[in-house]
């Protein structure tokens, strides 16, 4: 078990010392944001904003400007919600190539509270032009995704997490933005997921074989843009989407998948994720037990939907 | 000096013909900081329309970003763009949008406009020339009134933290914003004892006086390990008789008649 944002920090030290015009910039955070490695490798390049998220982002603004690949990291709270306009206007707008590494996403941020738990980023990220959003599911799709990150020119969103993450992929994965991955075949309805929901989506996906409903299982690590193929034909061969974020269910991985459905292949899709609610303070299991983000209520819920219940 | 009065007088009357075409914009701040930018642009930087892209070119960024006109004007006249090109400003179709946009505009270093932002990006652009221990130098325009951004204090720490002294933060102090003057609307003064608590080198000067202009950027080189503030007093609306000073003129232009009065006055000046 594996943080993605542990990942993140491995991976940046490795890119850092293929590529002298990484910088990394973080806003006193650099110890829970695992930047902290890079920063003890490379000091010169290494910049701590202070607890000033907004200078955090314009600094890493001028910084591209120069020819810099500036991956800055907060908390993603911080990130999207406290230097949001500093994204549009300095990052997205001038289309500069700043990658932005928001770490502690989500619920499973857990005892810190519903105050630190983003359940908004994406939605407020996705709004903005220019702006292309990856949320790895496991240690290898993020520093594959990462490493993507850095080649891409423009701004990038990265969301990461704070809690250990099982396997999903082997070594021999690639990582391919704005493509999705079909991680289990199946005809009878469709469970796409995103970030640490992909191990229960996995599991709901055996417990529904067991009372014999064949799920297909898609992994969606680049929300935007967003594999709209995938998306359609797995609409056109199940008929049946069932969405799963740790992330609102405004605005986020469900509504982009509503949005590509509503226009090119109509059929139901179910949405789970945080049923515009603030998280609390709990463990992270504890959390996603109360908000229903287990893979018993997965398969639950994918079983009422096949059975039309 | 008596070329840099000349420029300057040219771009006021450019501003003034753009924004009249325009019908909207921001007259009073663009020409109280005309002085300033025909300097920078004329005798400071090292800054070259035919080698835009040089990594070792001086930097300026409008922090003020709705001055717009004033930034526009210098670089048509320094050649980064057709001086024909100017009346087009803020409309459908021209690359002169109503806020500089670097992706549009040649010359622009940095897309502003959204209060403070332009500030915090020169500071980055900064830090950028130290890591590469490049030798260019950055200078960046900010409004009296935008000092009441939050995110202008974040980087005026972050500068002095990491000692840029090839930063240098002019402060376009005419003393009005759109509300009415600093001390009505927020208070920003003491601004030198704010700016040296914060671990500035500061200057003060009269924003309109180009020997002023031209020893506070001397001594801004001189000084090691710290960033410059120079506050520079100004005029909103110098220029023009009966915009200076006038709270009225901040994002008002004028009609035909003011134009043609405008421009009889600053023609008079060349």
């Amino acid at each position: 078990m594996i943080a993605t944002r542990e990942s993140y920090g491995n991976i940046l030290i490795e890119l850092g010392k293929e590529n002298k015009d990484i910088v990394v910039l973080d806003a006193d955070l650099s110890k829970s944001t695992k930047t902290a490695g890079f920063a003890k490798q490379f000091p010169k390049r290494f910049i701590n904003a202070g607890i000033a998220e907004q200078n955090l982002m314009g600094m890493a603004a001028g910084l591209a400007t120069t020819g810099k690949i500036p991956f800055a990291s907060t908390f993603a709270v911080f990130a999207t919600g406290r230097a949001f306009e500093i994204i549009r206007n300095s990052i997205c707008y001038p289309k500069l190539n700043v990658k932005i590494a928001a770490t502690h996403a989500g619920i499973t941020v857990g005892e810190d509270g519903g105050s630190h738990q983003s359940i908004e980023d994406i939605a407020i990220m996705r709004s903005l032009p220019n702006m292309k959003i990856i949320v790895p599911a496991d240690d290898v799709e993020t520093r594959q995704a990462v490493r993507a990150a850095a080649l891409i020119d423009g701004p990038v969103y990265l969301r990461l997490g704070r809690l250990g993450v099982p396997p999903i992929f082997d070594e021999n994965h690639t990582f391919t933005f704005g493509k999705g991955n079909v991680l289990k075949d199946g005809k009878d309805i469709t469970i796409i997921g995103m970030g640490l929901m992909i191990s229960k989506c996995l599991q709901a996906a055996e417990l529904l074989k067991q009372e014999g409903i064949s799920a297909r299982v898609i992994n969606i690590s680049t929300i935007k843009p967003i594999d709209e193929e995938l998306i359609i034909k797995a609409a056109k061969e199940t008929k049946r989407i069932l969405t799963v974020e740790e992330h609102s269910v405004i605005g986020g991985l469900g509504s982009a998948v509503c949005d590509v459905l509503s226009e090119h292949y109509p059929v139901q899709v179910v949405k789970m994720g945080m049923n515009d609610t603030f998280g609390e303070s709990g463990k992270p299991e504890e959390l996603l037990q109360k908000y229903g983000l287990t893979a018993e209520n997965i398969y639950a819920t994918a079983e009422k939907i096949v059975k039309n219940k | 000096m008596e070329p840099m009065k000349i420029y300057a007088n040219q771009l006021r009357i450019h501003i003034i013909n753009m924004l009249a075409a325009a019908g909207s914009g921001h007259p009073g701040g663009a020409l109280s900081a005309a002085d300033l930018l025909i300097y920078l642009y004329f005798k400071e930087m090292k800054i070259d329309s035919e080698d835009k892209e040089n990594p070792d070119r001086d930097r300026f960024i409008l922090s003020k970003g709705h001055a717009a006109p004033v930034l526009y004007g210098t670089l048509a006249m320094k050649g980064f763009f057709n001086t024909s090109e100017l009346t087009n400003l803020r409309k459908l179709g021209s690359f002169l949008q109503g806020h500089p946009d670097m992706l549009k505009v040649p010359g622009v270093e940095m897309s502003t406009g959204s209060l403070g932002q332009g500030f915090s990006a020169s500071v980055g652009v900064a830090l950028g020339g130290k890591i590469d221990e490049k030798s260019y130098r950055v200078y960046t325009l900010l409004g009296d009134g935008e000092l009441q951004e939050g995110i202008i204090w974040e980087a005026a720490m972050a500068a002095s933290h990491y000692k840029l002294d090839n930063l240098v933060a002019i402060i376009d102090h005419n003393g009005l914003q759109i509300d009415g003057t600093n001390d009505e609307v927020m208070k920003v003064n003491p601004l030198k004892e704010k700016w040296e608590s914060f671990g500035w080198n500061v200057i003060e000067i009269d924003g309109h006086c180009f020997t002023d202009i031209e020893k506070s950027f001397k001594q801004a080189k001189e000084v090691k390990g710290k960033p410059t503030a120079i506050i520079a007093k100004t005029s909103k609306g110098k220029g023009v008789s009966f915009m200076e000073n006038q709270v009225g003129w901040h994002g008002v232009t004028p009609s035909e008649a003011e134009r043609v009065k405008a421009i009889e006055e600053l023609e008079k000046n060349i």
